[in-house]
């Protein structure tokens, strides 16, 4: 297939440039400079895409308008005439999410020795963390320390994370990767075991561990075999839709949902963790996303009803490099490692235009300038828009052979549209690709409602208003362990009443004197990919919940 | 982003298990079934080609080879018969990796069953990923787990060797074995994260970051513009043993 002839023309202008590219420096922007680009061009600041929340506790904030509609919607559930006397599984801690944060959970709260459950959507792995590519942070190296992984994170995230979350990510970072080391995972080291590390967006050292450009998938699957082996049992095809709160108000349990037989179970647990993931799958402001068929951000409607505040939903991270072509592949991620290799990004008359390892928000937008009020973008056959990233520079600086040991999984991708990456760019436009924000906790997953703990993506806090590279594989170890571990102590000496609903009673209550008066339902589970010219034949016109 | 271009789309006859469809041209499989009017639970997952739950199998009219691909990752043709795999059932034994030796002992152990491998190759033939399956059963069979290791790093385990394995070896799960028992006991241990560890244990770095969390933003944005940044390493790193 390659690349058609409308869009060979500018691969000659950035091949001409490319070796005076090799030679030239791009300027890093100060934090005015960055400050100007983003309000100008970053989704985020296009005022029309948000609006406030009419209920909840976080009446008046402003969230994008495509989650303010799951967040104002009513339950799955009729809370008056649900039957709950009826318990199916009786545990301590319940882990709602089998993604990353939600298995390292359950490994921790299970060497607590108490009863695990966990509840997954999908397959048990079923996740973002599957798709992370490029590496997981953590300052192990001597030169660098936990203190300027701290000083990253901060300046990475606006300034505005808390303290106290990031702390606890930048020190427990080696701690967790000697724990990946230990179960197995298979970084990549050179000959005397030391790890090979390298920049990532942001970061002022090199500090980025990778497992080829699969870091999730090896982890994700390590720590599920290992789940495995502790026998930890993991209900799949059957996400939670609700929480249950005892007349305290205390988190004792959840409903699921069998996906394949329909039927809704109850699950009484001391306590609960809530690992359900972001919220790519909302296709906020129209983008595509890289993210899992599963992320419909249901934790956070959940916890939402439950009463837990949320902080930063008003911020949505784009990942710079998004495939823009071929058509069947569009926003699905081009890795930050590529850049971290030293691949340029180019637009169409063959020049650079931003230092390509600014912060992910930074790139971004500049991208979207180059698209748009610049007018220097490349445009596909089917009309789609993007700029260049340089891959064959990588195996030019850094030796042939590279590319192929370095970043197998996006050559093997891009192969099989018959592009090969090694001798041809690769063109990008940013996808939605990370939740930034998400339920608030303390450090040690804890959230405002007792007995309930959050941890990975659905958490916010830690990233401020944009997560660095390779700090999610990071969050979703360190705050998945520590709610583990915090779940099962509480969970040791609670003492539950009898699971209620009415949160979701007075939650409906809410809405109906906030006038707003709608018949959608959420969570929303999956999300329809089905076009409107089947869907309106459906009987009832829409699907069953 | 997208803008207006023009174009005219050819649509083509997809057999989806047996009943045909008329699909668009340049969907993958996984868009077609989609489009299709098919509201997928099984056999969908990342849908960009790391989880390996949308294992498709399919034949092309006039042609007697079965082919695979992953649903997410391939593109329907014209006269495709297709059907997916989202689950085949496979043999996965449960261990405790830190008492195990990387051997050829342990592999058989655990999966006597690679010793029943006929060399047949089927199951390279239908690895989506293109990995040299036979191979790492074999590699594993004879104790060689680095080449296990090494050669099915990039197995997504989506089954579908597991599903034609005259055999009957769980192929895959051989494999993750292979590799923890790797990444356990035979690649050496990080010596700078050995160090890292006992810093971090006798509380280091705690007084440096309670500083930088009592300073002022204005402060703590001086620190930041001003810290210094590691320069781009780039001279090639040492290349690992590939072979």
């Amino acid at each position: 297939m390659s690349y058609p002839e409308m869009m060979r023309e500018s691969i000659g202008k950035l091949e001409e440039t490319r070796n005076r590219r090799r030679m030239q420096s791009f300027p890093r922007l100060g934090l005015k400079e960055k400050q100007e680009l983003l309000e100008a061009f970053h989704p985020d600041f296009k005022p029309d895409a948000f609006r406030p929340l009419a209920v909840g506790p976080n009446a008046g904030d402003r969230v994008p308008n495509e989650l303010a509609d799951l967040l104002e919607g009513r339950s799955r559930i009729n809370p008056e005439t649900f039957d709950l006397s009826r318990v199916d599984y009786d545990t301590d801690v319940l882990v709602i999410g089998g993604g990353g944060a939600g298995t390292a959970s359950a490994l921790l709260a299970c060497e607590k020795g108490v009863r695990v459950l966990v509840a997954t959507k999908l397959r048990w792995g079923d996740a973002n963390t599957m798709m992370a590519q490029g590496g997981i942070q953590a300052a192990d190296k001597p030169g660098d320390s936990p203190a300027l992984h701290y000083l990253d994170v901060m300046g990475g995230g606006g300034f505005v994370n808390i303290p106290e979350l990031v702390r606890a990510l930048v020190t427990d970072a080696p701690l967790v990767i000697k724990w990946l080391e230990e179960l197995g995972v298979m970084f990549d080291k050179e000959p005397d075991g030391t790890m090979i590390t390298v920049h990532g967006g942001g970061t002022c050292r090199r500090r980025m561990h990778s497992c080829r450009d699969y870091t999730g998938m090896e982890i994700m699957r390590v720590l599920r075999d290992e789940a495995r082996n502790r026998g930890i049992q993991a209900l799949e095809f059957r996400p939670a839709v609700e929480l249950l709160l005892d007349e305290r108000g205390y988190c004792c349990g959840a409903i699921l949902y069998d996906l394949e037989t329909e039927e809704y179970l109850i699950v009484r647990a001391k306590s609960v963790v809530l690992a359900t993931g972001g919220m790519g799958r909302l296709h906020i402001q129209g983008f595509p996303t890289t993210n899992h068929y599963g992320a419909t951000a249901d934790g956070l409607v959940m916890a939402y009803r439950a009463g837990a505040k949320m902080i930063f939903m008003d911020t949505v991270q784009y990942h710079p490099t998004g495939a823009a072509y071929p058509e069947q592949i569009i926003g699905q991620l081009v890795t930050e490692k590529v850049r971290g290799l030293g691949a340029h990004l180019v637009n169409a008359e063959g020049e650079r235009f931003i230092y390509e390892l600014e912060t992910r928000d930074v790139v971004s937008a500049a991208i979207i300038r180059e698209c748009t009020e610049r007018g220097k973008g490349v445009v596909t056959p089917t009309g789609m828009v993007g700029v260049w990233l340089d891959s064959p520079l990588i195996d030019i600086v850094r030796g042939e052979g590279t590319i192929r040991r370095a970043l197998p999984a996006m050559v093997r991708q891009y192969a099989r549209f018959g592009i090969d990456i090694t001798q041809e760019p690769i063109l990008v436009y940013p996808t939605q690709h990370y939740q930034n924000g998400g339920i608030v906790i303390k450090d040690d997953g804890a959230t405002s409602v007792p007995g309930l703990f959050v941890a990975g993506e659905a958490s916010g806090g830690v990233h401020g208003r944009n997560r660095l590279m390779g700090n999610s594989l990071l969050d979703i170890l360190v705050f998945g362990r520590r709610a583990g571990t915090s779940a099962a102590e509480w969970a040791k000496t609670a003492v539950i009443g009898s699971p209620t609903l009415k949160h979701v009673q007075d939650y409906h209550d809410q809405l109906i004197r906030s006038g707003i008066n709608t018949d959608r339902v959420s969570p929303m589970i999956l999300p329809d990919y089905t076009p409107p010219h089947t869907r309106i034949r459906r009987l009832g016109g829409v699907p069953v919940g | 982003m997208a803008v207006e271009t023009e174009q005219k789309v050819e649509s083509l006859d997809v057999f989806i298990m047996g009943k045909k469809y008329q699909i668009p041209k340049g969907l993958t499989i996984l868009k077609a079934l989609e489009y299709a009017g098919y509201r997928l639970v099984r056999g969908v997952g990342c849908r960009a080609g790391f989880c390996g739950a949308c294992a498709t199998v399919y034949r092309k009219e006039g042609d007697f080879r079965l082919r695979v691909g992953l649903a997410c990752q391939t593109v329907v043709e014209d006269k495709m018969y297709l059907t997916q795999i989202p689950f085949y059932p496979a043999v996965k034994k449960t261990y405790d990796v830190n008492q195990l030796r990387p051997d050829a002992e342990t592999i058989l152990r655990f999966y006597p069953e690679v010793t029943r491998c006929l060399q047949c190759n089927t199951c390279r033939k239908v690895c989506p990923q293109d990995l040299d399956v036979m191979r790492i059963v074999a590699s594993a069979t004879r104790g060689d787990i680095a080449k296990a290791a090494d050669l099915s790093f990039d197995c997504l385990q989506c089954g579908l060797c597991t599903s034609r394995c005259p055999a009957e070896i769980s192929q895959y799960n051989v494999a993750m074995l292979a590799r923890r028992l790797y990444g356990r006991h035979i690649a050496p241990p990080a010596p700078h994260l050995l160090q890292r560890i006992k810093e971090v244990a006798s509380r280091q770095f705690d007084d440096n970051i309670v500083r930088l969390m009592s300073l002022s933003t204005e402060d703590l944005k001086k620190l930041y513009s001003e810290r210094e940044i590691e320069p781009e390493e780039l001279v090639p790193s040492a290349k690992k043993d590939e072979d």
